[in-house]
């Protein structure tokens, strides 16, 4: 067993004096499926964010395959190249096509070359079932289409490490399922992944371990059917709760 | 309603106590025939020194606001001298910087340096117009949401590029109604030039006016701006409908 692909060792990070990540420490092995579930506030985002650099750690380490990244010197491109990340919002570029959106990176960033590009990508969205919708800007698609393209987009790269931000929490409940379906497709195609999500019922299914974080800090971890049915703190048995109906 | 108040308007004018001599200075067909083919020699350069200037205006004010928009600690001089330039030329008159630069660089003596006043008056304008636009842009490079270069920067992008395969595009077709606006503008402010004696429309308009006592050729040279700026506007109009129909679908 080799060591972690991705791995945090006492993050912090503050916005002025409100106290953001307080000392997380986790290690994606490959193949994880880590949730991250929590309330608002709680640094799920944060954390995703910090671990593809796109925000400035406070103190701790960050480290992709042992080498450390979170050091000012490290080229933070040369991460995230390794790593594609969606966000809650889509973020797709509208005045690109979802075609142009999907390889913008692979041809920019990757130098691959353009038709390499377009027949992967078209390769992909026909997959998840856009394939029809290739040269249509991101307006024209419906919510659950533009997040499934911005997963294509995300994919495109060829990733190891994928962090999905809350990817359903915009969407129109009956979307999510669309949505869903191809994560749970790339779960079982063995992406390693890191997600923050509000579906507990999505985590369970997926996850190989779930992560609760409470202001800052991963409370508790464990694999779902136990963290989530037996959890060993009054936190998180307080939130778990609160978002199961039952 | 619109026609009643026409009606009014037209004969409070015509009944006026100076209207006869107005008619007669101002609304001379004679002298608009006569002074027609000077005035059309004249806007050929007003309509040359716009087609010069509008692209490189275009490129300064991108130019500027992408230095503007710059956060390496490298560039600081730089950007600086970006804020020196837009506060300046848009501060002082479009008219001061033509007589300036017309009366001044020929004055400094400078070997090398063009003397043409047509040249001279034209950066005059490319260097006031060039500030107004660098606003606009940048005013449409802030509009981009952070979300945008956020997933720009995932996507392992560099600054420059982010700059001009994400945010750049975005900003000009955001920023087309008020750009656009500011070329109609510059259009017509290509008569400015006529104040150091460039003979371009407005210049041959008065000088007839000058030499004959009619005025009548101010009407000709104003309907030659209006009939390349309205169209203009038109056309401006219908390039925002069309961009917005492509991307709404």
């Amino acid at each position: 067993m080799s060591g972690p692909v991705l791995s945090a060792r006492g993050l912090r990070k503050s916005y002025g004096d409100r106290v953001v990540l307080d000392g997380i420490d986790l290690d994606i092995h490959q193949h994880d499926v880590v949730c991250l579930i929590g309330s608002s506030g709680s640094g799920k985002s944060t954390l995703l964010r910090c671990l593809d650099l796109l925000e400035q750690i406070d103190d701790g380490v960050i480290e992709l395959d042992g080498r450390e990244v979170s050091d000012p010197h490290v080229d933070p491109r040369a991460v995230r190249r390794e790593i594609g990340m969606v966000f809650q919002a889509y973020n797709l570029f509208p005045h690109l096509s979802v075609l142009d959106n999907c390889t913008l990176a692979p041809v920019r960033v990757h130098g691959t070359d353009r038709d390499e590009a377009e027949s992967r990508s078209r390769e992909l969205l026909t997959r998840f079932g856009l394939g029809d919708k290739a040269s249509a800007h991101p307006d024209q698609l419906s919510g659950g289409q533009q997040q499934r393209a911005a997963l294509v987009r995300a994919l495109c790269t060829g990733p190891r490490v994928l962090l999905l931000d809350e990817i359903t929490a915009a969407l129109d409940p009956e979307l999510v399922g669309e949505v869903l379906e191809m994560v749970r497709a790339e779960a079982r195609a063995g992406m390693t992944m890191v997600l923050a999500t509000h579906e507990m019922a999505f985590a369970r299914e997926v996850a190989t371990r779930v992560c609760f974080l409470d202001r800052g800090r991963i409370l508790e971890q464990g694999p779902p059917e136990q963290l989530l049915t037996n959890p060993g703190e009054e936190r998180t048995r307080q939130f778990l709760r609160r978002v199961l109906p039952s | 309603m619109t026609v009643f108040v026409l009606v009014v308007l037209v004969w409070v004018v015509t009944s006026s106590a100076g209207w006869p001599r107005f008619h007669e200075t101002f609304l001379s067909w004679p002298d608009a025939k006569k002074a027609f083919p000077d005035i059309a020699r004249g806007f050929w350069t007003n309509v040359k020194m716009f087609l010069i200037a509008e692209p490189i205006i275009l490129v300064i004010g991108i130019l500027v606001a992408i230095t503007r928009s710059t956060v390496s600690p490298w560039l600081t001089p730089l950007r600086g001298a970006a804020v020196l330039y837009t506060d300046l030329l848009r501060g002082v008159p479009t008219l001061l910087v033509v007589v300036l630069l017309a009366l001044g660089v020929p004055a400094l003596r400078l070997t090398g340096l063009t003397t043409s006043l047509f040249w001279l008056t034209l950066v005059a304008l490319v260097l006031s117009y060039g500030a107004y636009v660098a606003e606009v842009v940048r005013s449409g490079i802030e509009s981009i949401h952070p979300s945008q270069i956020a997933s720009a920067q995932a996507l392992a992008l560099s600054r420059p590029q982010t700059m001009r395969h994400v945010v750049l595009p975005q900003a000009l077709r955001r920023v087309a109604p008020p750009l656009l606006n500011d070329f109609v503008s510059l259009q017509k402010d290509t008569a400015l030039v006529s104040a150091v004696g460039v003979s371009e429309a407005l210049f041959a308009a008065q000088d007839y006016g000058n030499f004959n006592f009619n005025y009548t050729p101010l009407l000709v040279a104003g309907a030659f701006f209006v009939a390349i700026t309205i169209p203009l506007a038109r056309f401006t109009d219908w390039l925002g409908r069309r961009a917005l129909r492509r991307q709404r679908g």
